[in-house]
């Protein structure tokens, strides 16, 4: 029987790429978002939500739950960002970020747990960001979010390890996506120039992390968080 | 409602102790112990019961609650302190769904 894998915020970027690419390697994907997807994918279903939305998400993993018998691996790719001055940042804009970014982060990981604490096997990938260690300018609400789930990544790694679940962290660079197209070049340019590896990131780097993550022999790999191009 | 709820308790309880092989849980009443006294369950079995009861509520009685709770580590006030306690706890949240 395939594994089964949740992943959020599949309509586009990189949870769109981490769909396909599953699919492709012959998993049972179920992915979400707040629309529906352009078009239909073989082998994924999709679910309507907001990531934030307690009794959506609980619904929604159960009755995956329900169809497919049990949960294996979750994405907890679904973000969110907002460039600004904090000073210019009204409070509504950092609640709906923390929102997506961390709420929705922690449920989906809490319902994902109740499953796999179950069937005593999970591996569950955050997604945090190089803007929380590189203190970027301009992306406090975001980073801020982001360290939030890093440390949450941690400690639930240790809450979770005796179920045999694993939680670790993937922190992309840049990578071309909608997330990124209100970065000026200059920006970006500068931002590019603190990796050690100075090149905007790719879905490739991206699966190459969470490949490695999800792997049955990973079972000793967890509370990490995995930065790219050479961020720490 | 109150029945099947407490049937679905005792089920979930009596798996549970299938692993862990407690005297105390062998005779399932609304009075059993269930977290936070000497008799109790460990804090990760309560989580296995908690998410197990709730998964059972949603597929008996397609329901879909939380039972999780501030209260939860508290002696005294916890709605897993007995299975009286939390019948209760999870009968008010279905009712209230």
């Amino acid at each position: 029987m395939a594994e089964v894998m949740v992943i959020t915020g599949t309509r586009k970027g990189i949870g769109r790429y981490l769909a396909e690419y599953y699919i492709g390697k012959g998993y049972q994907v179920i992915g979400c978002s707040r629309s529906e997807m352009d078009d239909e994918l073989e082998g994924y279903e999709h679910f309507c939500l907001d990531v934030a939305d307690e009794k959506a998400v609980q619904k929604m993993m159960r009755q995956v739950r329900k169809k497919y018998g049990r949960v294996d691996i979750l994405l907890n790719n679904a973000g969110i960002a907002s460039m600004n001055h904090i000073l210019l940042t009204p409070l509504s804009t950092v609640k709906q970020i923390f929102e997506t970014n961390f709420f929705g982060t922690f449920l989906f990981a809490r319902e994902a747990a109740k499953i796999m604490c179950k069937q005593k096997y999970g591996r569950i990938v955050n997604f945090a960001t190089v803007a929380a260690p590189l203190k970027l300018e301009g992306e406090a609400a975001y980073a801020a979010s982001k360290a939030a789930v890093d440390n949450f990544t941690q400690v639930m790694a240790k809450e979770v390890a005796p179920f045999n679940i694993t939680v670790n962290a993937l922190g992309p660079t840049p990578v071309a996506t909608d997330l990124i197209k209100g970065v000026s070049d200059d920006k970006m340019d500068d931002l590019i120039g603190t990796q050690a590896v100075k090149r905007l990131g790719t879905f490739e780097d991206i699966v190459n992390v969470t490949d490695f993550f999800i792997r049955e022999e990973s079972d000793f790999i967890t509370g990490q968080t995995l930065f790219l191009g050479g961020i720490s | 409602m109150r029945d099947k709820i407490y049937s679905i308790i005792k089920e979930a309880l009596t798996e549970l102790n299938e692993e862990l092989d407690y005297d105390e849980l062998r005779d399932i009443t609304e009075n059993t112990a269930i977290f936070g006294g000497s008799d109790g369950i460990d804090s990760l079995s309560l989580v296995s019961l908690v998410t197990e009861v709730e998964s059972l509520i949603f597929d008996e009685l397609d329901k879909s609650i939380s039972l999780a709770d501030e209260k939860a580590m508290s002696m005294r006030n916890s709605p897993y302190r007995s299975v009286s306690a939390l019948l209760e706890f999870a009968l008010s949240k279905v009712e209230a769904e």
